[in-house]
């Protein structure tokens, strides 16, 4: 038997083998992030003195600006109604509106993320090379899984972004609650992607495809000879994908492992790594698999309405800011869900503007909080917060609206974002879900005026004593800080361009023909 | 000849599991567990499946077992575990009552299996068909997901970086971490 197993080996075959054509303009932008990271490994192992922070940060930026660029560098391309989205690598990947939307919003909070660590890096004494290579391997993971047109490129793209992540969120390993962040991150995300996998299987198994064009295809010409095999692996795929989204009830993982986490990767958990698992359960559940909407959508409705009742609800009862961000990253989750549960080209349009919008400020939030924080991720509880306007009046300027923004009011990004997927929720019919987001946004208010109150209304002499010590800005961190807080009222006040690009990008579904 | 393949191959993962539950000593299960992963293996070949014999061998009974066996050793040997105690209250109960659930559904499903022939082709490409299994496996490998092969270099990569960001720590600070003073590990290396 081995020696037949060998003897095939040696078999000729005649049948000719078509290496699929690899179209290097579809892949520049997750080719500028993984070649960025390799070069920067390279420089720093082969430059024999100790590079500084700056230079890393000057480096990163650079690297995902370009990745931003050349990925909106194809926009008009894939929008073009003559030439429109396509496929590259085999029907590996997909080239559309909404893979470029992703792409370059993913690496524009790589820019913000690594404008944030800069200083966090300085004051924390880390290591700014690794930090700055597995931000943009992760990033280029999350790129992969907007890209993807096949499961099992989303299954890699999402673990390279979460191996990643989980030493990330190790980083500081000197703190204790960053080593717990980390290793609750590692065993529940690897918990998840056994989930996925499993579901990726049993829809293998239900369709005959891992392409996610031929699955939509399969599912639109014939019924799957075993319902219960593609219904399991359904559930399994919302499980796990989830899981990485942070929606009740795959949450508990959630508060702990942004508390723990260095406070810019937290940012980055809250804005890249929610981009990327929306954008694949976007892709996945509601455009591969939009004619089994009659299945999926109850289950989307309960997971939102559990979101927008407990995170709130648990948001408000929280005194450590960090934990209360923690908190409201799942109540927005389910604001995203209202979006994804609309089932409709408006629901996903909506669901991307949210992102986009709930990515700068949480990227914004997170910022002003490791401002706020002393060395060692310390002190972000309340009272460090207290008078804070008068101490740093524009810190607390900003920070009041970053948080006015994540409660929805008027004339800032958050308000246009919870309007559009409350509206697509609406036209799909979803009443009870509207109205519930609608409550739940004002009790979510609480938890944000709180810290507002306590900024502005709140005396300083509990802080006196501890010192005079200001709140230092670095350079980087204010520029970040600026760029979000410009398009958190910029998408409030003119959100229109964003609004028609999300609606452009509703993803394509490309199957490859054989 | 098939079935007495089957049955030997059978025999073979039935005492091998056995043998990983009851062994006092760790060692012996591992070992006891790659008898197992290779009683699997002649399965694998009997269903013309030579391919995933040869990783079954070569990663499962190869990497991942000698993976345990490194760590029994780091542990030690010697050190037997107090089987009497349960870390979770109700563990035991929860075993058997899984146990007996799992091979009443294996039951049913076997039977099932027996009495129904759903006569449906299958969604997937036969394994023996043109070249073998291993010429197939190549030809989609690097054709339909020649970019999924390609991106699990990226995790390569992650795995080694985070591997020595994780391993290079100042020795001691993991310890007492709250009271000590900050020390850079190893910043910009």
């Amino acid at each position: 038997m081995i020696a037949g197993m060998f003897a095939q080996l040696g078999v000729p075959t005649d049948a000719p083998f078509a290496v699929p054509e690899v179209a290097w303009s579809a892949l520049t932008p997750l080719l500028i992030l993984i070649v960025g990271a390799l070069a920067l490994l390279v420089v720093t192992a082969l430059v024999p003195r100790t590079l500084p922070v700056g230079f890393f940060t000057v480096t990163t930026v650079a690297v995902a600006a370009g990745a931003a660029v050349a990925s909106l560098g194809s926009w008009d391309r894939v929008t073009d109604p003559d030439r429109g989205p396509y496929m590259a690598v085999a029907g590996a990947i997909t080239l559309d509106g909404f893979s470029v939307l992703v792409t370059a919003l993913l690496a524009i909070t790589v820019v913000l993320v690594a404008l944030l660590a800069d200083g966090y890096l300085r004051r924390e004494g880390l290591g700014a090379a690794e930090f700055s290579v597995l931000v943009l391997l992760s990033a280029s993971g999350g790129v992969m899984m907007a890209l993807a047109n096949d499961l099992i490129v989303m299954f890699l793209g999402l673990e390279v972004l979460s191996i990643a992540l989980y030493v990330l969120a190790g980083f500081q390993g000197d703190r204790r609650e960053s080593q717990e962040s980390a290793m609750k991150y590692f065993l529940l995300g690897a918990f998840a992607s056994a989930f996925l996998l499993y579901g990726i299987a049993l829809v293998y198994g239900a369709t005959g495809s891992t392409n996610l064009g031929e699955i939509a295809g399969f599912l639109a010409r014939d019924v799957p000879s075993e319902q219960g095999l593609l219904l399991g692996g359904m559930a399994m795929l919302i499980v796990g994908f989830g899981f990485k989204i942070g929606v009740v009830p795959f949450q508990s993982w959630v508060p702990d492992v942004y508390q723990g986490a260095p406070t810019p990767v937290t940012a980055f958990m809250a804005s890249g790594v929610k981009v990327a698992g929306f954008a694949a359960l976007l892709r996945v559940i509601v455009s591969a698999l939009s004619v089994q909407a009659q299945d999926w959508r109850p289950v989307m409705w309960v997971l939102a309405m559990l979101t927008l009742v407990v995170g709130p609800a648990m948001a408000i009862v929280q005194t450590d800011v960090k934990r209360m961000l923690a908190y409201s990253s799942i109540s927005h989750a389910g604001f995203i869900l209202i979006g994804v549960q609309a089932a409709s080209d408006r629901g996903t349009a909506g669901a991307l503007f949210y992102l986009f919008a709930y990515s700068f400020m949480a990227l914004g939030a997170f910022g002003v909080v490791s401002l706020v924080a002393r060395q060692g991720d310390v002190g972000v509880d309340l009272d460090r917060f207290r008078g804070l306007s008068k101490r740093r009046p524009g810190l607390a300027l900003v920070f009041a609206v970053f948080l006015l923004g994540q409660t929805g009011v008027p004339l800032t990004s958050g308000f246009m974002a919870k309007f559009s997927v409350i509206g697509a929720a609406v036209a799909s019919e979803s009443y009870a879900l509207a109205m519930v987001a609608m409550l739940t946004s004002v009790v979510g208010a609480f938890a944000y005026l709180r810290v507002i109150v306590a900024m502005y209304l709140g005396d300083d002499e509990e802080m006196a004593e501890e010192g005079t010590r200001r709140v230092q800005i670095p350079a980087a961190a204010g520029l970040a800080l600026g760029l979000a807080l410009a398009v958190t009222v910029t998408l409030g006040v003119l959100p229109s361009t964003v609004l028609d690009a999300a609606r452009d990008a509703v993803p394509a579904r490309l199957s490859p023909s054989r | 000849m098939d079935v007495f393949v089957f049955a030997v191959a059978a025999a073979v993962i039935l005492i091998g599991a056995m043998g990983v539950v009851f062994s006092r000593n760790p060692v012996h299960a591992a070992l006891m567990l790659v008898m197992t992963l290779f009683g699997i293996a002649v399965l694998f070949v009997q269903q013309q499946a030579h391919f995933l014999a040869a990783v079954q061998v070569v990663v499962y009974a190869g990497a991942i077992v000698v993976l345990f066996l490194f760590v029994i050793m780091l542990l030690g040997v010697d050190v037997a575990e107090n089987v009497t105690v349960e870390p979770l209250v109700g563990q035991r109960t929860a075993a058997w009552v899984i146990t007996a659930g799992s091979v009443g559904l294996l039951t049913a499903l076997a039977i099932r299996a027996a009495q129904v022939s759903l006569g449906m082709p299958s969604g997937t490409r036969p394994l023996d068909g043109e070249g073998g299994n291993l010429v197939q496996l190549a030809r989609v490998l690097f054709s339909d997901y020649l970019f999924a092969f390609e991106a699990t270099s990226v995790l390569l990569v992650i795995a080694v970086v985070g591997a020595v960001v994780l391993a290079n720590r100042s020795p001691g600070s993991t310890a007492d971490a709250g009271e000590q003073e900050h020390s850079p590990t190893g910043a910009g290396r």
